[in-house]
């Protein structure tokens, strides 16, 4: 049964993530960051305070990356006359690497403290 | 025929032709044959005109041209319109029947016999083939709908020697359009295309024909004997005019033909060498549009062509442009490469009749190859006709045309050991170009340290020049002009390691599309290297004949076959002799497969804001007059169109239909939800309503002179500009007088007057909304470029309004303070840069791509355009005053190579319809001594690219970063100088003498309205500082940072120039300093846009009487903008000077006579940048700072 249910996860996320990739490739961050934010919230509610003190300083900064964001009237972080710009590019990258590290860590770390529940309990 | 007043038309016409040339092509070909037959035609062979005939060797350039031609055609045919074109039409019409007939030209078959006689076309095999494909193929005719006509043509022509009735017609027309390999240089007079069609429009057009007459050739090899004999008729252009005789039909549309075809003159040169007789052929004048005519043609021969096999050869072409237009999808060059890729491909196969196609796309070059053997016989009387107009330069070819007809002989290497250039072929000389070797002179000065704080003459006497590059002789000579393509950097680092440590931006500036004259090269086979898509250029090596080494990324590439022909020197196996290979600074006719669409017509947009405050400035009135005055001078064919479309708080659409007695005003009030009241009255063709146009513009002023409306809808009056501009593309021009703030895009105030002078920093420099950026994109998604001017008294918040214009790759004016009657200079100011902005060239759907050397990269651009990929610019319009930068970085070390290259390639469409290619190409040492980089550090440059990168971080930070950023620069420089190459212990601030004025340029930088604190600025002011250092071209750039400050009343005749009949003085450069300017002298302040005499209290009476026709200094007014012109030595040599100053500039500047007063004071004296005023360091203050900063 828990299998099932993430083989479930698994390919709803896969999902989930080629959709984003396919339809709204500039606004693929709100969604992210929407996620990040609910998982924060359900981790408040289950009273993790250590699992959500790791991710607090990432949450803070997409609050701030994304009031930072150039002037724009639609969601979005990109601003496609200066993506191109070498800096900003690399940038982008860089943070997007940090973050897929980040997440990837995190995946394995819920992972254990996941089955270390199951088993222990 | 181009003469009619399309100077360009050689090229332009040749579009506009083109429509109809295709035809005539085909026709031309058609006709030879058919005037063969005819008989008439016998004449023919007089057909000098057809001369054209001998570019039969044009069977190559056909290909090319067909390709062309087909391409064009849709959009030229409408074109067409153009006087030349319809005359060409009216050819061609008779043409098509004449081309029908050129199958029957059967006879030419005869004329293959006779070729492969005369033919040297053994050489190439290939030819040989062709030559016997056309003689199956008599019928090139067929084929030749078009191409196949062109080429079949030339066989005629061929074979008109033997059948010299028949060889006429054939030969021009179509050779012509194949030509369209031919180079042009561009003529003078059009700094593009126009230049070539006036000068060569004449001699072209004989020669045109024989480009045509080259393709053929190529098929046809054989031709050249025969042509030789029919086609000295056909050679001289004159005779062309006797053809019409000949033709008893078409005579004259002949001639016409001829012409057109002569476009293809370079090309001709080939057809030439086949048509040695055809040497009389006048030089294909016209090769350009025999071109694009050809290129009409093409793609209607294509279709043609490549039904009929004999055609092969002509349709051949075609299909290539065929599948080049497949490639259209994409919007780069990088589409046009691959078409061009293919139809290289295709010029490989030389073989079989439809090869004989394919090889015209791509192939047409081996083919005209071979020709170019035969051609090398008559080549060179062609060579001589079409290229009168070339340049000097090309005339040299023409000589060693000798007919070693074989083209074995050109590949000789003799051939290369006459060039001088570094271009030779041998792999050896790579070596000798990294020409690092001896700098010593010019570097030792360069590195002679220099103590500032001991030094103070530091200015040169005359302005500065931008450094050489240290690189061999050779390579010195054909470097492209630092005014179009300059690097911060003239010694480029090995490893970013080394670049770092120098402390020195590296960047490129770039002024690609300004006004010049340059060769037009009219190829069917562009050459490119093939994996990096760089365009062959000087620096490429030759590695033997048949294979060329990319610059960029060394990639080894085979040297098609028609390049191996050099149309201008008209002989074969030269391909380092080629124009391409000869000028860092070439233009190519783009074919098809440079294409998404058909090329669009010039269309212009005007949007004229005629609220209240509007009609308070006044400036409708004079608007309406410079462009009544300029309406013919408008750049465009007989398809521009233009519309007018004006706001207050309701957006009003002029209906120009053709055939209303007047204009219609159409009233849209809904701003919310803009729609367009109808499609196609609004935008109308300025020729046909000429008429309604004048009307509107007379009663314009009036109409709006009782309007009490203030609300501005700017933003729904360009969302309707965008929608009306969709179909087509072109130039929208906005006129706004006051802050928007009704509808979308509507602004608030964000001015605080009272923080003007804070130095605590400035707010507002960005946008305030992404409003106008948004639609900017829309509009460079649909090739539409906003150029706005703004002429407004109050804040109007040029930081977001701006935005409409960077992004569209428009420009941005800006007159503060505008009244027509309260502000004169202004006033002034603004109707003498309207002329310019209305006459100037401009180019539509422009992309612009930089390569460069495997190693570096593109880090970041500066101007105004839409970056779509990390090297490639979208540039709705192109138009020759703005300038770009971009910043560079060294990803892998330059150690595999002596040499870096740049190549910037701008791709656009001219207001004659053309589809064109401008390619830069600048070469530079590599170095790994520290030394070294700096000898060659272009202050500059360097200033100009710190500029930008300062005004990037002031938006995106803060102003006091980026001036802080601007001195940390110096400090920088200052201690990596100290600590890596100046070995001397010495005290003080020690520079290299290269950047010895990098501080006074910094200092200045930060005393510039945009990103000085602490005088008073307004908002919209620094702004548009901003934007123009974005946009303006360097030296214009220079001028306005640092100043040119002159002592007018003791000039000599010492060190002047002699221009004309004039004598231009030239005194020398002052530091920009008050203990410069004594009150006994007269001084000249040149800030770019504006010239400021300054008349000291004391100046000597005889400059103010005789300069400036008063008795003495009390009696000089107040306001004074002109100096008299007064029968005076004195006089005469200031107004030589200002006119001399003036003339190397785009836009005028407005003079002002300054008196020693206080009120003048503080204008002037705030350029006198090394003093302190209001706060900011003095130059020696500023120099202490630094000091202290490196401590």
């Amino acid at each position: 049964m828990a299998f099932t249910f993430a083989a479930f996860c698994y390919m709803l996320a896969l999902l989930l993530t080629a959709a984003l990739i396919f339809f709204a490739i500039w606004h693929l961050v709100l969604p992210e960051y929407l996620i990040h934010f609910f998982f924060c919230v359900m981790f408040f509610c289950a009273a993790e305070w250590l699992t959500l003190s790791l991710n607090l300083p990432l949450l803070a900064y997409h609050v701030w990356r994304y009031m930072s964001r150039p002037v724009m009237s639609g969601p979005g972080l990109y601003d496609p006359t200066t993506i191109m710009n070498a800096d900003i590019l690399a940038f982008c990258q860089k943070e997007g690497w940090c973050k897929l590290a980040f997440y990837l860590l995190s995946f394995f770390y819920y992972l254990y403290g996941m089955i270390y529940v199951l088993v222990s309990s | 025929m181009s003469a009619p007043g399309f100077t360009n038309l050689n090229s332009s016409i040749s579009y506009g032709q083109n429509p109809a040339t295709p035809h005539r092509n085909g026709p031309a070909q058609t006709y030879q044959p058919m005037h063969p037959p005819t008989g008439c035609y016998g004449a023919p062979p007089q057909q000098q005109s057809y001369p054209t005939i001998p570019a039969h060797p044009a069977p190559v350039p056909s290909k090319a041209p067909i390709t062309n031609s087909a391409h064009s055609a849709n959009y030229y045919r409408s074109n067409h319109h153009q006087q030349q074109q319809q005359q060409h039409l009216s050819q061609h019409h008779v043409a098509p029947s004449p081309y029908s007939a050129s199958p029957s030209s059967a006879p030419p078959s005869q004329t293959y016999a006779t070729l492969p006689s005369s033919a040297p076309p053994p050489s190439n095999a290939h030819y040989s083939q062709q030559p016997l494909q056309q003689q199956h193929h008599p019928p090139y005719a067929p084929p030749g709908s078009y191409y196949g006509p062109q080429s079949y043509h030339a066989p005629p022509a061929q074979q008109s020697q033997q059948q010299p009735s028949l060889v006429p017609a054939p030969a021009v027309g179509p050779g012509a359009p194949v030509y369209p390999i031919v180079s042009y240089p561009s003529a003078p007079g059009s700094s593009q295309f126009g230049t070539l069609s006036s000068s060569q429009s004449a001699a072209a057009h004989g020669v045109m024909p024989t480009q045509m007459g080259a393709p053929l050739h190529q098929y046809g090899t054989t031709r050249p004997a025969s042509t030789a004999a029919v086609q000295p008729g056909y050679g001289v252009a004159p005779p062309s005019h006797l053809a019409p005789t000949v033709n008893g039909q078409g005579g004259t549309g002949h001639q016409h033909y001829d012409q057109s075809q002569p476009a293809s003159l370079s090309y001709d040169s080939y057809g030439d060498a086949d048509h040695p007789p055809s040497g009389t052929p006048s030089a294909s004048v016209h090769s350009s549009p025999g071109h694009h005519q050809g290129m009409q043609y093409g793609y209607a021969a294509n279709s043609g062509a490549s039904s009929a096999s004999a055609a092969t050869s002509g349709p051949a072409a075609a299909p290539s442009s065929s599948s080049s237009e497949d490639d259209d999808d994409d919007d780069d060059e990088e589409d046009e490469e691959a078409g061009g890729d293919t139809s290289s491909s295709s010029t490989g196969s030389a073989s079989p009749v439809p090869n004989s196609y394919d090889n015209l796309e791509g192939g047409s070059y081996p083919d005209s190859m071979p020709p170019s053997n035969h051609m090398t016989n008559q080549a060179a009387p062609y060579g001589n006709y079409g290229y009168p107009g070339m340049p000097p330069a090309y005339h040299q070819g023409p000589a060693a045309v000798t007919d070693s007809s074989p083209s074995h002989d050109p590949y000789g290497q003799s051939s290369y050991q006459q060039y001088s250039q570094p271009f030779p072929n041998m792999s050896q000389l790579s070596a000798a170009l990294g020409g690092l070797s001896g700098v010593p002179e010019l570097e030792v000065a360069a590195l002679r340290p220099v103590n500032l704080l001991q030094e103070r003459d530091l200015l040169p006497h005359r302005p500065l020049e931008a450094p050489e590059p240290n690189l061999s002789p050779d390579l010195k000579k054909v470097n492209c002009c630092p005014q179009s393509f300059r690097c911060t950097l003239t010694s480029i680092p090995q490893t970013q390691a080394l670049l770092t440590k120098a402390r020195l931006p590296l960047g490129l500036l770039l002024h690609p599309f300004r006004d010049l004259q340059l060769p037009v090269i009219t190829s069917n086979t562009i050459v490119r290297c093939r994996s990096c898509r760089t365009y062959i250029n000087p620096f490429v090596t030759f590695l033997d004949q048949r294979r060329w080494k990319c610059n960029l990324c060394y990639r080894v590439n085979d040297v098609p076959d028609e390049f191996m022909y050099n149309p201008v020197t008209r002989s074969y196996g030269e391909p380092h002799k080629r124009p391409e290979v000869q000028n860092a600074t070439v233009e190519f006719i783009a074919s098809s497969d440079y294409m998404l669409r058909p090329p669009q017509p010039a269309a212009y947009l005007f949007v004229l804001d005629v609220s209240h405050n509007a009609v308070e400035a006044g400036y409708l009135k004079y608007f309406c007059e410079s462009l009544m005055d300029n309406l013919d001078k408008l750049p465009g064919d007989t398809r521009t169109r233009v519309g007018f479309l004006t706001f207050d708080n309701t957006i009003h659409f002029y209906n120009l239909q053709e055939g209303l007695s007047q204009p219609q005003m159409l009233v849209v009030s809904d701003i919310d939800d803009i729609f367009i009241p109808s499609h196609d009255s609004l935008m109308v063709n300025l020729k046909e309503s000429k008429e309604l146009v004048k009307d509107l513009l007379t009663s314009l002023p009036g109409m709006f002179s009782e309007s009490k409306e203030t609300h501005s809808a700017l933003g729904p009056a360009l969302q309707a500009a965008f929608k009306l501009m969709t179909p087509t593309g072109g130039r929208v021009t906005v006129f706004q007088t006051q802050l928007p703030t009704i509808g979308a895009g509507s602004l608030q105030s964000r001015e605080d007057p009272n923080q003007r002078s804070s130095t605590k920093g400035v707010q507002h420099l960005g946008p305030a909304t992404d409003f106008y950026k948004k639609l900017a994109l829309d509009c460079s998604g649909q090739q539409i470029g906003v150029d706005l001017f703004l002429l407004s008294s109050q804040y109007t918040d040029l930081a977001s309004l701006s935005c409409i214009s960077k992004y569209s790759a428009g420009s941005i004016f800006y007159y503060p303070s505008f009244h027509c009657t309260q502000n004169p200079t202004q006033l002034e100011k603004f109707q003498k840069d309207l002329e310019r902005y209305l006459t100037r060239k401009i180019g539509f759907e422009a992309v612009m791509r930089i390569r460069c050397t495997k190693g570096l990269s593109i880090h970041t651009f500066h101007g105004n355009f839409f970056v779509r990929s990390t090297d490639l610019l979208s540039l709705a319009n192109v138009n020759p005053d703005s300038a770009f930068a971009v910043q560079m970085s060294i990803d892998d070390s330059l150690a595999d190579s002596s040499l870096a290259c740049f190549q910037a390639a701008l791709l656009y469409t001219s207001s004659k319809g053309k589809r064109r290619i401008r390619v830069h190409t600048l070469c530079l040492p590599v170095v790994n001594q520290l030394s070294d980089v700096y000898a060659g550090a272009d202050v500059q440059a360097i200033t100009c690219l710190l500029a930008d990168m300062a005004i990037d971080r002031s938006i995106t930070s803060s102003l006091s970063d980026a001036r802080d950023a601007l001195t940390n620069a110096v400090v920088d420089l200052m201690s990596a100088y100290k600590n890596n190459v100046c070995n001397l212990q010495q005290s003080g601030l020690v520079v290299a003498a290269s950047m010895r004025l990098f501080p006074v340029y910094i200092l200045s930088l930060l005393k510039q309205k945009a990103l000085r604190t602490g005088t008073s600025t307004r908002l919209d002011e620094r702004v548009f500082a901003m934007c123009e250092f974005k946009t303006q071209p360097l030296q214009q750039l220079m001028r306005m940072v640092h100043p040119d400050l002159y002592r007018l009343d003791d000039m000599s005749d010492q060190g002047a120039l002699h221009l004309n009949d004039t004598v231009v003085p030239q005194p020398h450069l002052l530091h920009l300093s008050a203990d410069r300017v004594t009150r006994d002298g007269a001084f000249l302040l040149d800030c770019g846009n504006v010239f400021y005499l300054w008349i000291g209290k004391s100046c000597d009476h005889l400059f103010i009487q005789d300069v400036l026709g008063f008795p003495d200094y009390a009696s000089i007014p107040a306001t004074m903008t002109h100096i008299p012109e007064l029968e005076t030595l004195l006089s005469e040599r200031v107004r030589a000077f200002l006119d001399w100053l003036q003339d190397k500039r785009a836009f005028s500047s407005t003079l002002t006579v300054m008196k020693d007063n206080s009120s003048a004071k503080a204008s002037f004296f705030q350029y006198l940048v090394e003093d302190r005023s209001e706060g900011p360091f003095s130059y020696n203050e500023f120099l202490q700072h630094i000091q202290q900063q490196m401590s």
